[in-house]
Formats: structure tokens, sequence, C-alpha cells
């Protein structure tokens, strides 16, 4: 039981790529952080560091208060699961499970007691005698799973481990490792590019790019107030739709693509008067047969999924997609009334993409 | 392409290379440079004196009429070798390749010469061929021929030549056979609904994208022809009669060992090593090529 | 294949049994010659059925030997052509597994060029550089030695070359779970490394043992005491008789007890054979 502290963790590469810049994060202990963001972002430099696969150009890791920058992986008293399991091939699973405990010296007894209790709790009683190729995806997962908790670490590492599972397979998985990790009460970092993962797992998300985090915060801490256009568009599915947008009369109201206008909640935003800024709009934050304030769009194209239905209708010369109830019954070439809650428009600044919030009344 | 994770420590990779470097430097590069410094120099009969003469043993050996015969038999002895048994290991693959039933006991039946020594190859020949008990020899009398490896030249090349082609027939067919399974059905079938028939599509299709093995395998088998038949010819012909079979391997050996002519030895090596490095180089300009095949 | 046309799969048959047939007939001449006794021999053309003298001829070369080639039994050549084959075979994999371990897994001042100098002796067999390599044999005292005929041939470009191919495409992660689990380059190395290149390193011996058994011209040189004579070099001294016909039936006993063992090796384990002489070549 740990907590784990960067601070201005710093990471580039001789080829003069800085893959992190001055990180600071902290995990609390018992604590499970999502940290996620698109490729190359820098979120498995990130993790390798804590793990001591890689060393820091700057900055110092903590693990449990004990400053581990100089620390080989093996002193850190950390475990990881990788994305491709990297099991042992050639070793059966339980001495994939005990080859760490053996490594350091534990007692055979013990090193029984241990890999048989972890294989009971991740149902892989009957595996023990099998070598990674005669498993399934999910099995080897677990196994994978194991090797990590059988060592009982002070945090566990994650690098996308399900991104090879298939999709059904993939959100059985999620629950699992959310669960275990209640269970076992063991601080994690969970690295992953989906941001359905990312909310559903994380205790606490991270949203990093290009080497810095954009905002930590809960999941719907995030989803409801992205302290970025980027991490906006990257947090929710389907995606934000993003606009251009004007203030007007005194910050009152808010001019959208040149189209309609909405008022804008408490006194709005007096201090942009008259500038230019990126309006973010959820597609299932529309509505439809909404109130005087509503606009009449032509649907392009509609998605049925069953249980909602996405649409997509053009909004001036933009394409802005719209998450309906499926019950609602639309064909392409209709013309439908939308509408927005003012309170739920994420209003951004062009120059920096950095949230503005409408000051209360 | 590298490793991007490694070890950082300091000794341990030495210790590791060590055994290999050291019998690299003992027996190969420090062998290799005195050959370089031997090539320079003359030694009396006796060993005792040495004086430096710059190229003067190269200059010696290529004004060596016997030394340029020696070239020219090395070059028809490979030619005859290469040709030969690419041509029988190419039409063994391509019916190999045909057959579904018992392919695995023709593969057995035709790769087993492969784990012969030269040597040994050579004396089975030697019987065949030998002038009073051989049967081949025999055979040939019956047709009018009559064989003398000990006394004719010439037969005793197509001796030597014959028991060559004999062991290699099988390296060669295993990478035929390779190349030619390697090589995408699809292809065939289309050529096949194209209308092509089976000879037609072989030499249109098959053994243009066979090449690459097929150029592989010349370099092996020249490589082979040129270095490895040493004991062949040592225990059927020894060079004779008269030089006839005296392949530059074999000369090397005799001119140092037996002759003692340590500086025309010498630069016979440094002959030899241009040419195995002129070949190797060939071959890994065919590796490059297969990258972009 | 692709139509069906049954004198074409007929002649690919007849020639694949006519080639097979060719292969086999000089062995099959060898094993009669064997089994005859010296006197059959003047009988023109010889006879292509196997003799009676088959116990006779094989207990006598392997026990006392041919007169000509020293009066060595067969049995101490067989003996000496393995040991020196074993030596070379597990030799070459030895320092090769390491050295390519190093090559792969460390970065260390002179990686290049220790790469490179291994690289030359690809091109450096032991028939071009005769002389100066006995020299040096010699001068070490390794002649007519156990010693002298293996470790001077173990070092090996190619079955670094191949070691090294292998390591790069295991996964990186494999490592880094390793150091996750607490091993370091020993471990990591025997824990992990070498079992999962079982597989190429038994191709490799397979193919490297043919090599070692089948040495002709090294022995040759580096032995001139009859009880370190391997059976491949030894065979020489039995045909080239001055001024007297080769006793054939012995020379060709002692000739398929000599190809034998490799002979054996290939067809026994044929599949790893042909995949240790492919990826070689790779």
């Amino acid at each position: 039981m740990a907590e784990i502290e960067l601070n201005g963790v710093t990471k580039a590469y001789p080829n003069g790529v800085v893959a992190l810049q001055k990180v600071d994060l902290k995990v609390a202990d018992r604590e499970f952080l999502v940290v996620v963001g698109p490729s190359g972002c820098g979120k498995s430099t990130l993790l390798r560091l804590i793990a001591g696969l890689e060393t820091l150009s700057g900055g110092h890791v903590l693990i449990g208060g004990r400053d581990v920058t100089r620390l080989e992986p093996a002193q850190r008293d950390i475990a990881m699961v990788f994305q491709n399991y990297a099991l042992y091939p050639h070793m059966n699973v339980y001495n994939n499970m005990a080859y760490g405990l053996r490594n350091r010296k534990t007692p055979k007894p013990e090193i029984d007691r241990r890999v048989r209790e972890t294989a009971c709790i991740l149902g892989l009683e009957t595996m023990l005698e099998r070598k990674p190729r005669q498993l399934s995806g999910g099995q080897r997962q677990r196994v994978a799973m194991g090797r990590a908790i059988v060592r009982s670490p002070a945090a566990f590492l994650f690098d996308e481990p399900l991104s090879n599972l298939d999709a059904k397979l993939r959100v059985q998985m999620r629950g699992e490792i959310k669960r275990l990790q209640r269970r076992l009460g063991t601080t994690g970092v969970y690295v992953t590019h989906d941001q359905a993962e990312a909310m559903t797992m994380g205790d606490q998300l991270a949203v990093l790019r290009d080497g810095r985090i954009e905002q930590k915060g809960s999941p719907l801490e995030i989803y409801r107030r992205p302290a970025t256009a980027f991490v906006g568009g990257f947090i929710g599915s389907p995606a934000m739709n993003f606009l251009d947008g004007r203030i007007e009369e005194g910050g009152r109201k808010l001019r959208v693509a040149e189209m309609f206008s909405i008022v804008l909640p408490g006194a709005g935003l007096p201090e942009q008067e008259g500038r230019n800024l990126t309006v973010g709009i959820r597609p299932e934050h529309f509505k439809i047969n909404g109130n005087a304030a509503s606009v009449e769009l032509p649907v392009e194209l509609v998605e049925p999924l069953g249980g909602q239905t996405l649409i997509e209708v053009l909004f001036g010369k933009k394409i802005v997609t719209v998450s309906l109830d499926g019950a609602i019954a639309i064909k392409s070439g209709d013309r439908i009334p939308l509408s927005v809650d003012p309170a739920q428009l994420h209003l951004f600044s062009l120059e920096n993409e950095v949230r503005l919030d409408c000051i209360a009344a | 392409m590298e490793k991007r994770v490694f070890f950082e420590h300091r000794l341990t990779p030495y210790l590791l290379v060590a055994a290999q470097l050291a019998i690299t430097l003992i027996f190969f590069i420090w062998p290799a440079a005195q050959a370089f410094y031997q090539s320079t120099i003359t030694q009396d009969a006796f060993g005792l004196s040495t004086t430096f003469v710059g190229l003067a043993n190269f200059e010696r050996l290529f004004s060596d009429s016997l030394y340029l015969h020696s070239i020219e038999i090395t070059l028809v002895f490979s030619a005859l070798v290469a040709a030969s048994s690419l041509s029988i290991a190419l039409l063994l693959a391509a019916m190999a390749d045909r057959v579904i039933r018992g392919s695995s006991v023709y593969k057995t039946l035709l790769i087993w010469p492969y784990a012969l020594a030269p040597a040994i190859s050579g004396v089975l020949w030697l019987l065949l061929f030998n002038p009073t008990i051989g049967i081949i020899a025999y055979a040939l009398r019956q047709v009018g021929y009559s064989w003398n490896n000990f006394l004719s030249g010439t037969d005793a090349m197509i001796l030597i030549v014959a028991a060559a082609t004999w062991k290699q027939v099988s390296y060669n067919f295993l990478f035929f056979l390779a190349g030619l399974q390697f090589i995408p059905r699809s292809l065939i079938e289309a050529a096949a609904i194209d209308g092509a028939s089976p000879f037609k599509r072989f030499w249109t299709i098959v053994f243009p994208l066979l090449s690459p093995t097929t150029f592989f395998l010349v370099v092996v088998n020249l490589v082979y022809a040129f270095f490895d038949t040493f004991g062949l010819v040592h225990t059927t012909t020894a060079g004779g009669p008269a030089h006839a079979t005296e392949i530059l391997v074999y000369k090397v050996y005799r001119d140092g060992f037996v002759g003692l002519d340590v500086g025309g030895s010498a630069a016979q090596s440094v002959v030899l090593m241009a040419i195995v490095v002129l070949l190797t180089a060939i071959q890994f300009r065919y590796v490059e090529r297969k990258v972009v095949y | 294949m692709v139509e069906h046309r049954p004198w074409l799969t007929f002649i690919a048959h007849a020639v694949l049994i006519f080639g097979a047939f060719i292969l086999a007939f000089p062995l099959w001449v060898a094993f009669v010659a064997s089994t005859q006794s010296a006197v059959s021999f003047n009988q023109i053309p010889m006879s292509l059925l196997p003799g009676g003298h088959f116990i006779e001829n094989y207990s006598a070369v392997l026990t006392r030997g041919v007169a000509s080639a020293g009066a060595v039994p067969v049995v101490t050549m067989l003996m000496n052509s393995l040991i020196m084959a074993m030596m070379i075979a597990v030799g070459k994999i030895a320092i090769s597994l390491l050295s390519a371990y190093a090559i792969v897994y460390f970065r260390f001042p002179f990686r290049k060029t220790i790469f490179w100098l291994i690289f030359i002796t690809l091109m450096l067999p032991v028939e071009v550089r005769i002389l100066p390599t006995y020299g040096v044999v010699a001068s070490l005292g390794m002649l007519n030695s156990y010693a002298g005929l293996s470790i001077p041939l173990i070092a090996s470009a190619t079955a670094t070359f191949l070691f090294r191919q292998y390591f790069l495409t295991v996964p990186e992660e494999l490592l880094e779970a390793a150091r996750l689990d607490g091993a370091g380059p020993w471990r990591f190395f025997r824990d992990i490394l070498i079992p999962l290149s079982r597989t190429n390193i038994a191709a490799l011996f397979v193919i490297l043992f043919i090599y070692g058994w089948n040495q002709y011209l090294w022995p040759l040189l580096v032995t001139t005491d009859p009880n370190y004579y391997t059976i491949v070099m030894g065979i020489q001294r039995m045909v080239t008789v001055a001024d007297a016909t080769p006793q054939w039936q012995l020379v060709m006993a002692t000739v398929i007890l000599a190809l034998l063992p490799p002979v054996i090796v290939v067809v026994g384990m044929q599949r790893l054979f042909i995949r240790g002489l492919v990826e070689i070549e790779k």
C-alpha cells in the first residue's frame, strides 16, 4: 500500500524528442488512476518511468514516500501488466507467477501458498500446468494479472492491458480488473487510449497530451467540466461537437455559428464581449422539440443503434452529431427542431483552448 | 533493428564475448594477417632467413603457368558442379512439388547425401569409376570408352565433378523445394485460368519467381566448389594426373604443406581470401535484394 | 496441382524414383563392396549383391583397422570424430549464444567493432589460411590434441548471427517483465532466453554436428599421431596406398561406418535439420 508521486518528471530521448515535460502527479494510496490520451502523448513512457524501465531526464519518482528515481525496477516494489502480457512462453502458468517470488528468494511453501491463493482469486486453479499458448486471450490476461498480484506489491501498473482482447471480453475484463483492485486495495496506475475504459475504471483520471497533463480529476468531473477543448473532445463518446461562437450583448448572449443565439446562464461572460470563441456541445445534450430557442436543421444521416439513435445534422456548413432516444422516428431529409440547455454548453477560449466559465448572477 | 531496452552493465558484455573474441583473434584474424605478411616475404629452404620482396610473390604466382592452369581448372570444375547440381535439383524439386502422395518419403530419400563429407563422396565414386573393378568404368568399356581416371585428366575431372555434384544435389533440392512452396498457389492458379500449360507455367511464372533462390544457390554452390571440395580431391585424384584436377584450394595446401613454399602459399591464401570476400559481397547484395523483393 | 493430369503425376513419380535411385546407387555399391571377400574383387564386373563377409570385414576394421592407415582401429577414429564433432557443435553454440546475447542485450564500447570482427571470420575459412593457422596451433602446442582439433574451429559468425537474429525477435516486454521479476542479466539469459532458444539450438546442433563430423582438412593438418585420426580423414590413408590396390572391402566398411552417424542424424532429425539449414542461410 503506497502512494505514488511524480515531481517535475521530464523525459527527453537522445534524438531530441521530449516525451514528458515537467509532469507533477500524485496517486493517493489505494487509488486507481487512469492515464488517458491519444497515442504518442507520453502515457506509456510515464508508466515505464514509474516502473523504472526507463531513466528520467529530470525530476523525481516517489513510491510510498521513498525516492525510487535511481532504483532498479525490481527494487521498486511494483508489478506491471503489459499490453502483450509478456508471459514467459516456455513456463507454465504456475511458474510464470512464481518466477518473481523465486528470484526474491521467497521460501518454497510460501511461494506455493501465494500462487495457489492468487490462482483461486482469478479462477485459474485448473490451468496452473498449462503453457501460455494453451490459454485463451482472457485467460492470458488473468495470468498476467496473477503475476502482478502474487507479489502483493505496493502498486500495480497497467499498460493498455485490454487492447489485445475482443470488444466483448474487454468490457468483461475491465469490470474484473476494477473489482479486483477494489478488493486488494492496491494503488494502481492504468494507461489507456480508450476513453470508455478510462471513464468506467478510474477513481481518478489524468488526461495527457504531448507530454503534459491537461486535466486531472474524477471521471465525472472531467466529463462535466473539461478544462480544455482537447479534453472535451477526447472524453465522452460520441465526441463533443465544436462550433464557432461569439459573445454579444455585454456577455449575456452567445451567438452560435451565426445561426441562433442562446442566453447564457448567470451573468454570462462580460469580459469576452464581442470576442469569438469555441462552443462545445455534447451530442447527448441536444434536445428535440425544445423551447423557443430551438432551431430547425436538416438531417443528413441516421444511425440507429437501438437504444439510442445518432443523427448527423447540417449546422450551417458543419456536420454535427446528435444523440437521441432510439424510440424517436427520424429519417434522413427530415428537418428537426433542436435546442440545448445553456448550462450544458462548454465554452473555450480561441487562443489557448482553455475553458471559460460563466459568472454566477 | 536494435533493442530499446538493455542491461546497463559495464563488465558483463566483455565477459560474454571474451571466448568468441579470443578464438577469432588468435585463430582467424592473426593467421590471416600473417598470411598477408608472409605473402610479401621469401624464406630460404631451412626457414632461417627471410627477405622482404614486396609483391614479387604475386608476380611469380600470376606468371606461373601451373597457377593460371589451376585457376582455369577451378573455374571449369565450379561451373560444371554448380550447373549440373542445380539443374538436377531443380528438376527433382519441381517434381516433388507436384506430388502429394509420398512426398515426405521422397524428401527423405533425396536429402540424406547432404550428411556426407565431400571426402566420403569422393571415395564412393572412386570405387564406381575404378578402371579395373568399378561398375561405371566397366559399363563405359562395354560401350567402347576406355575409362581411366589415373591416366586421363578429363576422366579425373569427370570423376570429381560427378562426386561433388552427387553430394550437392540434396542441398539445392531442399532450397528449391522451399522456394517452390513459397510461391503463392493463387499465382499458379491464375496462370492456369489464363490457359498456360504446366510446362509453360513453370518457365513463365514459377522459374522467374524462383530467381532469388536460384541466385543465392549459385553463389553457395560456387563457394562449395571452391572451398569445400578439398577433401574430395585429396582422397580421389590428389590433383592429378599431371595437375589436371589441381583446384586452387588443393594447390595452396600442396605448395604450402608439401612444397613448403611459404611466400607462394601465403600469396595464394591472399588471392583465395579476395575470392571469398567477393563471393560474400555478392551474397550480401542478394540479401538486400531479397528485402526489397 | 491445379488441374488433374494423371500422366504428369506419373512422370513426376518416375523422375523422383529415378533420382532417389541414382543418389542411393553409390551407397548400395559401397555396402555391397563392404561385404565381399578380398578375392571377389578379381571378378569383373563386381557383384551387385551383398557377399557373406559382412561381420568379418566390419569387425576387422572396427577392432584392428587397416594396416596402410596406421592400423588404427576404426572404433578409435569414430570416437575421435564423435569427440571432435561434439566439442565443435557444443562449443560453437555456447560461445555464439553468449556473444549474441552481449551484442543484442548490452550497449558497450567497441560493440560494433566486435560485431564486425566476428563477421570477418565468415570470410576466412581454414582453406584460405592453412599455413599460418597451423603455425599458431603448433606454437600453442595444440597439435595432436582434441583441443587443437576443435577449439580453432569453434568461432562462428553464422551461429552468432542466427542467435542475434532470433534474440531480436524476442519481445522486449519479456526482458522488462523479467527485470520487474527481479532477474539480472545471467538469470534472464538462463531462465528465459536459453529455454526460448531451445528449438534454434537443437536445429543448429544438427547442422554443426555434421559440420564437425565431416571436417577433413583441419584434422589432416593438426594430427600426425594416428591415435587422433578422425574417421573422415583417416579413410584417405586407406585409399591412397602407394603401389598397391586398396583393400576395398575394408575401405568401404570404414566408409559405411563413417557416413552412418551423420546420415542417421539428418534422417532422424529431418525437421530440425531442414529448419537449421534454412535458418542459417537467412
